[in-house]
């Protein structure tokens, strides 16, 4: 197959153009009719017929341009590689876990510079500094701070589910339970955010614990259902209950974080005041951007560090075999409800963050859907596998983020099409594409947490997904 | 009690009058054994004894229903295990078990699976998780510690070279050995393994063998194990407890039990060739009728035993056979399954126990004068079995059409019953009795349970049945003062006019 496809790539070439022409004929016949023209009313009630050629162009040109670039390139590309990868597979598999040991490194530096990454850049671009620092706010705050919240949720929900095995769909309620409590207790009580992190956390977790409790025996499915039904208590308790949470208008007015005790706020005392820096909003952007940063990288840090004690292996363990597990003398409900309990702990952490950010907390803020995107994110990025989720949420985040930048499509389909409203169909269409193409996520394979020669990663065949 | 326990102090395991019971099916029933401390004792018994079930209550993953399980430790502490959750039996008792159907951790590798089986060893020296998060010093020590461990029971299952490989990867025998070493990781006083030689090739199985007697010899570990394996039975074990039906049959050393009659006729029945024979003979006779193929074979077994044996003793046993009641279809076809299995079970059984068996089936039995379990009446032993209270019932209906069913009911009729008192109602359809002025829905409930279905069973009340009836529905005079027998009456008179519905099954 190799040798034919050496020996003459013209031939290739003259085929693709050919496949090309044919499947740009074939979208013209399709399309003509359908695409090509257009009835409409006129203002006298008339119907017209609108010719719409250049769509019609666009069509066939995807199509023709599509067909041809499959056939003279991608194929001959996966043929190739599927060969390479088949001949030289050890060789391959050594060049890729190095570039894989090394990534999470590079990324890490890469968050780290990413504010002033984006400042620079902007600030030349514009040519001033203040506009780079004003230019920075979009993607400081919509992208690098909205990304890596979600990715902490996912990394805390990611101990329940990756870890434990253990189907939690009412996640989001933790989040609620903190972002409540640092929004009342801070303007009831004046308590400040440093204080308010940490109690945020551990009220998540005695929720885990009180969510745990009753959920113990259940398992799959209907393991599945109460956690939904207990996320939407949540929720349905912090509209009804007017007294405490004033309902549906929601609690303003949530003071800011201090770095501190250094408020960022404008005028003398505030940050950029005592640095001798121009009064910006950013600044706090930036702060916010490395505090999430930082709670991110904590969950991350004990993730990684509770897989190599003796719980985070019981978690495993659970999710493998719980009969086994008992077998073995393991108390399978302190197992689980300790896994419930952490990863509430750090929705909870991130929930405070959130209400510090936002400054306004309401129900709205923890919807359903909100449970479902931080699945999603696990599921996509390989359950257990930090990096793998770590990507997944700035994939399905970023991604829908990107699609309100995305100006141009207004010239393609008109100047009312808003390329947010598909935000979700290209959701969940970037979901099955992944699902198709990696089944156990972008990371399916699964690092062990001992070695007696050498680290091999476990292939995702072996693992399994947890029943309860 | 503590008299009894310094009399057997070396059983590391007692069981005692153990019984559990799954709604109506007795599993175990009045079991009693004892494993002795750093011996190898295998519980044996042909499939559906209620070994596993043994096994589960033993390992606190069934509750039983009765009785006491005592588990002595090596430093004389006393364990009742009947009454502990699972996970603590392991962790305190020090009784550790494998499965049936292996369960590993699959997505774990190897060595992983021995890490989780020191679980909590490692739980303490990390301070529940708190220090070990924060790097102290003596988790690292404790989790290296762990590792060496592992390493010394993979070298015993010689598995070394391929700890880091997930578990779900290894061939099965593999398997098999690293489910023992993780039991082991448990550092338990009492290993239960459940058929740890299922699906062993001779070779694995003969490692295995060698594995077993290495962890009792070295370890000082006692060994309750169930196994189908005779070769591994009769080779390793120093005692061995034999189970049928839920009844211990056998108790001994591996060469007393091998000869024990009881055990032979449980695993063996007839010897296989001949039940082989009674069947192609059915076959041949052409008899197509289940019943008529179970008469057959079971009357040419006792012939056989009689011509072979012609003392009195033996014929009177098993003249129980031929001598049925008349049964419903049902358990006739029930026995011959039964039979089949006998046959496929024997035609299993291993080597070692065959020769012995053909030899003394027939002779054993007479001579020593066990009249509990002749051979010969084991083909007949599931017709005896057949649902007792089902005959009677059955004599009494005219056409049953759910024997099982009916003899449950039978069972259910009340005390204090009328004497015309039906199992089941006639085509298994009762009338509708609350049509009867004075009868509500409860009461006929009642009467239901008391069997009475028919109008024309009211009908045919005498006076004590009147009074016995309204003894059940506590009600006096009631049914004299609204004419019960005669609405009755009228009513029976009434459906028999028309063509019979009921007996059709069709609804009013």
């Amino acid at each position: 197959m190799a040798d034919v496809q050496t020996s003459n790539p013209e031939s290739n070439f003259a085929k693709a153009v050919k496949e090309g022409l044919v499947a740009a004929a074939l979208a013209l016949g399709l399309f003509l009719l359908i695409v090509g023209f257009r009835t409409d009313q006129n203002i006298r009630n008339e119907l017209v017929l609108n010719q719409r050629w250049g769509l019609l162009a666009i069509f066939v040109l995807v199509a023709g341009i599509g067909r041809f670039l499959l056939t003279a390139y991608v194929t001959p590309w996966n043929a190739a590689r599927a060969l390479s990868k088949r001949t030289v597979a050890a060789k391959e598999a050594k060049e890729q876990s190095a570039f894989r040991k090394s990534f999470p490194k590079i990324g890490l530096a890469l968050l780290f510079v990413y504010p002033f990454l984006v400042i620079g850049t902007l600030a030349l671009y514009n040519g001033s500094m203040m506009g780079g620092l004003q230019g920075s706010l979009k993607y400081v705050d919509n992208f690098g701070i909205q990304i890596l919240i979600y990715v902490m949720l996912a990394w805390g929900l990611n101990i329940v589910i990756g870890l434990a095995g253990l189907l939690d769909l009412g996640y989001v309620a933790f989040y609620a339970v903190g972002a409540y409590s640092y929004a009342l207790l801070s303007s009831h009580f004046g308590l400040s955010f440093w204080l308010l992190l940490p109690m945020a956390g551990i009220f998540a977790a005695l929720w885990g614990i009180v969510l745990g409790f009753p959920v113990l025996r259940l398992r799959g499915d209907y393991l599945a259902i109460v956690t939904l039904a207990f996320g939407e208590i949540i929720r349905l308790v912090l509209i009804n209950w007017t007294v405490v949470t004033k309902g549906t208008f929601g609690i303003s007015g949530i003071a800011k974080a201090t770095l501190f005790g250094i408020p960022f706020t404008p005028g003398p005392g505030g940050f950029a005041n005592l640095l001798g820096l121009p009064n910006s909003g950013v600044y706090y952007k930036i702060f916010l951007y490395y505090l999430i940063l930082l709670l991110a990288l904590l969950t991350a840090w004990v993730t990684i560090r509770l897989r190599r004690m003796p719980i985070g292996r019981a978690w495993e363990a659970l999710r493998e075999d719980e009969i086994a597990c008992r077998s073995l003398g393991i108390n399978t409900t302190t197992t689980k409800l300790t896994a419930f309990a952490t990863g509430a702990m750090f929705g909870g952490f991130a929930g405070s963050f959130f209400a510090a950010r936002q400054g306004f907390v309401s129900p709205e803020s923890f919807v359903f859907l909100e449970s479902a995107i931080i699945l999603a994110i696990v599921v996509l990025g390989g359950m257990g596998s930090l990096v793998g989720i770590a990507i997944a949420a700035a994939v399905m985040i970023g991604g829908t983020e990107l699609l309100r930048e995305l100006e141009f499509l207004k010239h393609i389909f008109g100047n009312d099409f808003t390329p947010e409203l598909y935000r979700m169909l290209l959701f969940g269409l970037a979901m099955i594409v992944v699902m198709v193409w990696k089944p156990r996520g972008f990371v399916g394979n699964r690092e062990p947490s001992a070695f007696l020669h050498k680290r091999k990663l476990v292939s995702s065949e072996f693992t399994k997904e947890g029943h309860g | 009690m503590v008299s009894e326990v310094q009399k057997n102090n070396n059983a590391i395991l007692r069981v005692e009058r153990l019984s559990m019971k799954f709604g109506g099916l007795i599993a175990i029933n009045d079991l009693n054994f004892e494993a002795k401390r750093g011996a190898i004792t295998a519980l044996i018994g042909p499939n559906g004894a209620g070994k596993t079930t043994v096994f589960n209550c033993i390992t606190g993953f069934y509750k039983p229903t009765e009785g006491m399980l005592t588990m002595t430790r090596q430093n004389g502490e006393e364990y009742l295990l009947e009454r502990m959750a699972d996970f603590v039996i392991t962790k305190k008792a020090k009784v550790a078990r494998t499965f049936q159907n292996i369960r590993l951790f699959s997505g774990l590798t190897v060595l992983e699976n021995l890490l989780v089986a020191q679980h909590n060893p490692l739980m303490l020296s990390s301070g529940y998780t708190i220090l070990g998060l924060l790097g102290f010093p003596t988790y690292k020590k404790a989790a290296a510690d762990a590792i060496e461990k592992a390493r010394f029971w993979l070298e015993k299952i010689n598995l070394v070279d391929r700890a880091d490989d997930p578990a779900g990867d290894l061939p099965y025998g593999a398997q098999r050995r690293l489910e023992i070493a993780r039991a082991m990781c448990t550092e338990p006083e009492l290993l239960c393994l459940d058929e740890p030689a299922a699906g062993l090739n001779a070779r694995e199985s003969a490692e295995l063998n060698k594995l077993l007697l290495d962890i009792r010899d070295e370890t000082g570990t006692s060994i309750l194990l169930i196994e189908h394996d005779m070769s591994v039975v009769m080779e390793i074990s120093d005692h061995v407890v034999v189970l049928e039906y839920g009844t211990k049959i056998s108790d001994g050393t591996p060469d007393s039990v091998k000869n024990d009659p009881k055990v032979i006729a449980a695993y063996l029945g007839v010897e296989d060739e001949e039940i082989v024979e009674m069947l192609e003979q059915a076959e041949a006779a052409g008899v197509d009728d289940l019943t008529a193929a179970v008469d057959l074979m079971s009357s040419e077994a006792i012939h056989e035993l009689e011509e072979t044996h012609p003392d009195a003793a033996a014929v009177s046993l098993v003249t129980t056979g031929p001598a049925r009641p008349a049964k419903p279809a049902a358990a006739k076809k029930q026995s011959v399954a039964k039979l089949a299995r006998t046959t496929a079970s024997t035609a299993t059984g291993t080597s070692e126990a065959k020769p012995a068996a053909k030899k003394t089936p027939v002779k054993a039995a007479p001579a020593k004068a066990e009249p509990a379990k002749p051979v010969a009446t084991r083909p007949a032993a599931p017709k005896k079995a057949a649902p007792a209270a089902a005959a009677p019932a059955a004599a009494k209906k005219p056409a049953p059409k759910a024997p099982a069913k009916a003899a449950a009911s039978a069972s259910q009729i009340k005390a204090g019953a009328t004497a015309n008192a039906l199992a089941a109602p006639r085509g298994g359809k009762a009338d509708r009795l609350i049509d009867i002025k004075g009868i509500g829905p409860v009461n006929e409930r009642k009467l239901n349970e008391h069997g009475i279905f028919h109008f024309d069973q009211i009908a045919s009340w005498k006076k004590a049945d009147v009074i016995a009836a309204e003894a059940y529905l506590a009600f006096d005079g009631r049914i004299a003062r609204e004419d019960w027998i005669g609405q009755a009456k009228a009513m029976a008179k009434a459906s028999q006019k028309k063509p019979a519905p009921k007996k059709s099954g069709g609804a009013e």
